[in-house]
């Protein structure tokens, strides 16, 4: 950990200078790609330290991240909604499975094609949906959410029915010397690291200033040329794909797809872990990954009866101690540690 | 450069403007005055499309500007201030100033997310350019601040400064020096002036400050009740028996 310190106070010293104007930007920057690279880092590390279980637990945090980041596009910087996120993950996860099963696609081309559907879909809904605001947009897209299931088991044929489809996860090659989980890890770990950077790219752009601009005032944004419904439905399309890009990594990781697996709950699951993790935030999705993998269990371990009790109740106790999220949290403890350290 | 002509909208039972009509040559400066309620802001919501028209027309450098969908209002080339600020809060001073690029960009959001090298350069140039409008408003310091949190006169500062960097041939202000003191409203006049010689832009104000519109206008433009009671000079103007009578009657 003394690695870490010293990263600190050399961005806190960096600092110093600009106290008194705006906070050194370049410095912040820096600092924040610094966190990155560690964690990064970290991250190709942890695969051979864990026992395959938890290996698997991590990649399922990645998948569930690359779909909240997509989200977060959608909630946290266009200030649009969805409840029906979990649709199109599912839809990602059972184009990858037909793929695999019915086309024989080798995996790695399964994963554009299931981008490409969940955006088209997104893009088809959004047209529409994205001319309502609120609580009209809310039950829309919870909306889809909710047929969704029933439509799935109807096709019996192509989805394998209530019954779902188990399918060949992706085998490791032989050069990598590495287990199966591993492997999978390792591709769940590319692709949110792809997501993120396209991510990260789009809203330090043109773009995502255009969102941001649509959030904090519509009325503005369009004066300034931003054509509003084209921005609203886009954001929606591409956080589809961000979802629909999940959804194909986790059918390479479970192996297996069932309607049971995408209730209306993992839509709701999705956005709470959204808005826990920190909406608008960098750090947001990954926390949020955290909370959609973990907390539900921890949640059926301390009270098997009522899980749904006790995981609202996490909610509520997070958002009281942390009402801009988890990020926000973890942002005020860095500036109040980086404050410490400058005060020495 | 602007014709309005016969220019009437209502709002239910209310006549918010009624056959308002008057021109704008290119490198003018006009002031638009008129008690509250007068109509002033719904006739900037018409001119950028924000309200539809009840009847009358507008022509913009010759063409029909009620045609035009409002999103499209920023690439004509006009821009405008908002009375009680419409500035973007939780964005950065900057980034709001770049907003007001946004319609001179061309990034889609697959060439912006792949950051290719001709969204890197377009980011570059537009980047380096509000730069330039910030240190010219005397705005660089604040640059990296969130829009929410800074002093009024600031804000409305960067609001201009947000009009400016689009590049604007028609800059639409609507009561740009409420709220400021005496000092203030003094060098805001300053900057104006030269703003329009720099920018090269043709300008209609808003404003109920009279020592402000008839310093800064060539041509006053009164409303009342949502008609034209005068136009002329300032000095015309204030002479005026009507808007004499309009300001008196509101302030009794
Ligand atoms: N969106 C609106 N809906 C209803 N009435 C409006 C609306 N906008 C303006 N008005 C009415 O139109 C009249 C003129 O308003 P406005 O243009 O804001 O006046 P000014 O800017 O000159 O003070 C007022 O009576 C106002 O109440
Ligand atoms: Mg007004």
């Amino acid at each position: 950990m003394s690695g870490s310190t010293e990263v600190t106070s050399k961005a806190a010293s960096a600092e110093t200078p600009g106290r008194g104007r705006a906070p050194g930007r370049a410095a912040t920057v820096r600092w924040r790609w610094i966190v990155a690279a560690l964690l990064l880092a970290a991250a190709c590390y942890a695969p051979f330290q864990l026992v395959p279980f938890h290996v698997f637990q991590l990649s399922m945090v990645l998948v569930y991240a690359v779909a909240l980041l997509g989200l977060n596009l959608l909630v946290g910087h266009a200030g649009q909604i969805s409840l029906g996120h979990g649709a199109f993950f599912a839809v990602g996860a059972y184009t990858a499975a037909i793929l695999l099963q019915r086309v024989e696609l080798p995996y790695p081309l399964t994963l554009p094609v299931a981008a490409a559907v969940a955006f088209v879909l997104g893009l088809a809904l959004g047209l529409p949906a994205m001319r309502l605001r609120g609580l009209y947009l809310a039950l829309v897209t919870l909306a889809i959410a909710i047929f969704l299931v029933p439509l799935l088991k109807r096709f019996e044929p192509l989805t394998g029915g209530s019954m779902g489809l188990t399918l060949a996860k992706p085998a490791p090659p032989a050069w990598t010397g590495l287990a199966e989980d591993q492997w999978l890890y390792f591709l769940a770990l590319a692709v949110a690291v792809a997501a993120f950077l396209l991510a990260h790219s789009l809203l330090r752009s043109r773009v995502g200033r255009a969102l941001h601009a649509i959030r904090d005032n519509e009325a503005a944004a369009e004066v300034m040329g931003v054509r509003l419904s084209f921005y609203k439905t886009l954001a929606f399309a591409w956080s589809a794909m961000f979802a629909g890009a999940a959804g194909c990594v986790y059918t390479w990781v479970i192996g297996f797809v069932s309607p049971d697996s995408f209730v209306v709950t993992l839509s709701i699951t999705l956005l709470a872990g959204l808005v826990v993790g920190g909406l608008g935030s960098f750090s947001g999705p990954i926390l949020g990954g955290l909370f959609v993998m973990f907390v539900p269990g921890i949640a059926q371990d301390v009270n098997d009866a009522a899980p749904g009790v006790i995981f609202g109740l996490l909610i509520i106790a997070v958002m009281y101690v942390a009402p801009t999220g988890l990020a926000g949290l973890a942002g005020r403890v860095t500036r109040s540690i980086q404050k410490i350290l400058r005060k020495e | 450069m602007l014709e309005v002509h016969e220019l009437t909208v209502r709002f239910g039972g209310i006549t918010a403007l009624d056959g308002v009509g008057f021109s704008v040559q290119h490198g003018e400066m006009v002031g638009l005055i008129g008690p509250n309620g007068a109509g002033k802001t719904t006739l900037f919501n018409c001119l950028t499309r924000r309200y539809d028209a009840d009847g009358g027309t507008v022509r913009y450098e010759g063409g029909n500007l009620l045609a035009v969908p409002p999103h499209a209002i920023a690439a004509l080339g006009i821009a405008r201030t908002f009375q009680n600020l419409g500035l973007f809060p939780r964005m950065s001073v900057r980034d709001n100033v770049l907003v007001g690029a946004h319609h001179r960009g061309e990034a889609g959001f697959l060439r912006a997310g792949l950051g290719l090298p001709r969204v890197r350069a377009e980011e570059r140039r537009l980047r380096a350019e509000a730069d330039r409008v910030l240190e010219r408003l005397g705005l660089a310091e604040v640059a990296g601040h969130l829009a929410a949190g800074l002093p009024f006169g600031t804000l409305k500062r960067v609001e201009l400064a947000r009009a400016l960097v689009g590049r604007p041939k028609l800059l639409l202000l609507d009561e740009p020096v409420n709220g400021l003191n005496s000092a203030e409203v003094e060098e805001f006049a300053g900057t104006l002036r030269a703003i329009r010689d720099e920018f090269d832009v043709t300008v209609v104000v808003v404003e109920h400050h009279m020592g402000f519109v008839m310093g800064i206008c060539e041509r006053i433009v009164c409303l009342d009740f949502g008609r034209k009671i005068a136009e002329g000079p300032p000095a015309e103007v204030q002479r005026d028996p009507g808007v004499i009578a309009a300001y008196l009657g509101t302030s009794a």
